[in-house]
């Protein structure tokens, strides 16, 4: 099987665009990822696109329909926030299985404002605020609030990972926000659901992010001096857990996909040089320390209080920002961190930079459950 | 239409609270006869085991602890905040999410592994469009 390697890879500055179209958004990203490339939307054999919101309305040849229609196979896919992690895997896939050599992957989504989630609905009454509540910020501070029953996790530390992200986010130019965040104004913000607050939930914008994946032969063809190598494709789903029906348990599901990757890469946490992963919520990235073996079980306060997951600490995390700065458009999150860790295998992330970065890894979480890892390589 | 609606009577929030409208409310799950996994809802296959047709029906208990919480501040337009939405795991095996009543919403006052007990009563005036009233199940500190 051939080894797969990116070619291109870009996103558009994340921000709100009412009066853009969801495919003009995925255009634009495509286009620019193309021209990374050094190639033209006729080279490509194929097509995988993410997206939640329009997920049965063809965006995938919506774009086409926008840049090229030149016939070939699309493949439209939603998986939750893992949504554009698994376009990406697909396009990988189709390369592993010796279909296509060169394909294109695009996630895209347009958001609106305000919370995601909630309890219930269907038949009878509203459940939220009646049987506990289902909004995302709540779910994933009973996440986090059972870290701090294991292991004493403080707000404050969760307060942290806030702190850090909008700090890194000052440095990328693409990220929604560049705005410094001290914890007293994380924590003194307005509190949506305990312990996270507004500035410890992610940010709705609009956003899309697109890669060009390429075989190991057409690679050597287009030469490999920005070339990186997918390492690791792994997607997971979440195994049953005894707490499953009222809480959904994205730590399992996580452990099962790093383990999967780090053995297809053959390497461990300790070999990388920066990690982008899905905080979706400030209490969500404690989690995924321990989940993805950056540090061991019961560390991960510890090791957000001593910044060695801040830029210039021991293994950065969301030096772009994250999704809580840099924003999560949900179906472009997936596509977009590959971006932000190819930019650094390449040395081309400017201020943010993660010196010497050699192997990056992303991890996307989809509730319900999905969990998508990638580990890149750089290759020159 | 079901027996509580012809009579009159409150429906049950979820399929899985019995008893609505009775002196004797409570709620149901289904337990797995091989490896014991407790469900919310009626099901014929276990989504841990994958065994087919082993599934019956278990009354849950009345008690349980405060796994984990989170105090809600903000929620959809109506609905009244703030409040505690808490994962409870029943004394005997299954785990329910609801609304902790009767202690102030503050994480001070909040323990893991607290005891509470499981307690019926009016869906705090919500109704359907056909104008039925509802009962549902709140947790509340143990006595």
């Amino acid at each position: 099987m051939s080894d797969v390697y990116v070619m291109g890879v870009d996103m558009i500055k994340f921000g709100r665009f009412p009066e853009t179209t969801v495919p003009e958004l995925g255009a634009q990203a495509a286009l620019m990822a193309l021209d990374d490339a050094g190639l033209k939307i006729q080279d490509m054999q194929a097509l995988y696109c993410g997206n939640l919101g329009q997920a049965s309305a063809m965006v995938g040849q919506r774009i086409l329909q926008q840049i090229g229609q030149t016939g070939i196979g699309v493949v439209n896919c939603s998986n939750a926030c893992a949504t554009g992690a698994t376009a990406f895997r697909e396009a990988w896939m189709s390369i592993k299985a010796g279909v296509n050599d060169v394909v294109l992957a695009v996630g895209v989504e347009q958001m609106g404002k305000g919370l995601l989630g909630g309890a219930g609905g269907g038949v009878g009454i509203p459940k939220e605020g009646l049987l506990g509540s289902g909004t995302m910020p709540c779910v994933f501070a009973e996440a986090g609030m059972e870290h701090s029953r294991k292991y004493g996790t403080t707000f404050e530390q969760f307060a942290k990972v806030s702190v850090k992200n909008h700090h890194h986010s000052t440095l990328n130019p693409k990220a929604m926000y560049q705005i410094e965040t001290p914890l007293d104004v994380v924590m003194n913000a307005e509190m949506i659901s305990y312990p996270n607050t507004k500035l410890m939930c992610s940010v709705n914008v609009d956003g899309a992010a697109a890669a060009v994946l390429v075989s190991e032969k057409k690679a050597k063809e287009l030469g490999l001096s920005r070339a990186v190598k997918v390492k690791a494709s792994v997607l997971a789903s979440d195994p049953f857990t005894d707490r499953d029906l009222t809480m959904p348990d994205v730590n399992a599901v996580t452990r099962i996909a790093a383990k999967q990757a780090y053995e297809m890469a053959g390497v461990g946490p300790e070999d990388l040089d920066l990690v982008e992963l899905h905080d979706c919520f400030a209490t969500a990235e404690i989690l995924h320390y321990e989940n993805l073996g950056l540090c061991a079980d019961g560390e991960a306060g510890r090791m957000i209080d001593e910044g060695e997951t801040a830029l210039g600490g021991k293994i950065p995390v969301n030096v772009s920002g994250g999704l809580l700065s840099k924003g999560h458009p949900l179906g472009a999150t997936g596509i977009a961190n590959i971006y932000e860790v190819c930019t650094h295998l390449r040395g081309e992330a400017d201020k943010r930079q993660v010196e010497g970065a050699k192997l990056g890894m992303t991890h996307v979480i989809g509730l319900g459950s999905a969990c998508g890892i990638h580990i890149l390589e750089k290759v020159a | 239409m079901s027996e509580e609606a012809k009579s009159g009577g409150p429906l049950p929030v979820v399929d899985w609270l019995k008893g609505a409208g009775t002196d004797d409310p409570y709620l149901e799950g289904h337990k797995c006869g091989a490896c014991g996994a407790v469900f919310l809802g009626e099901r014929s296959t276990c989504s841990s085991c994958g065994a087919r047709d082993q599934i019956a029906p278990t009354r849950l208990s009345t008690t349980g602890k405060l796994y984990s919480f989170s105090i809600v501040h903000r929620s959809f337009p109506g609905i009244e905040v703030p409040y505690i939405s808490a994962i409870v795991d029943l004394d005997g095996g299954g785990t329910v999410k609801g609304n902790l009543i009767d202690i102030e919403p503050d994480p001070a006052n909040l323990e893991f592994d607290m005891p509470v007990e499981v307690v019926f009563g009016d869906a705090l005036g919500r109704k359907d469009k056909e104008g039925n009233s509802y009962i549902s199940y709140f947790f509340k500190p143990a006595a």
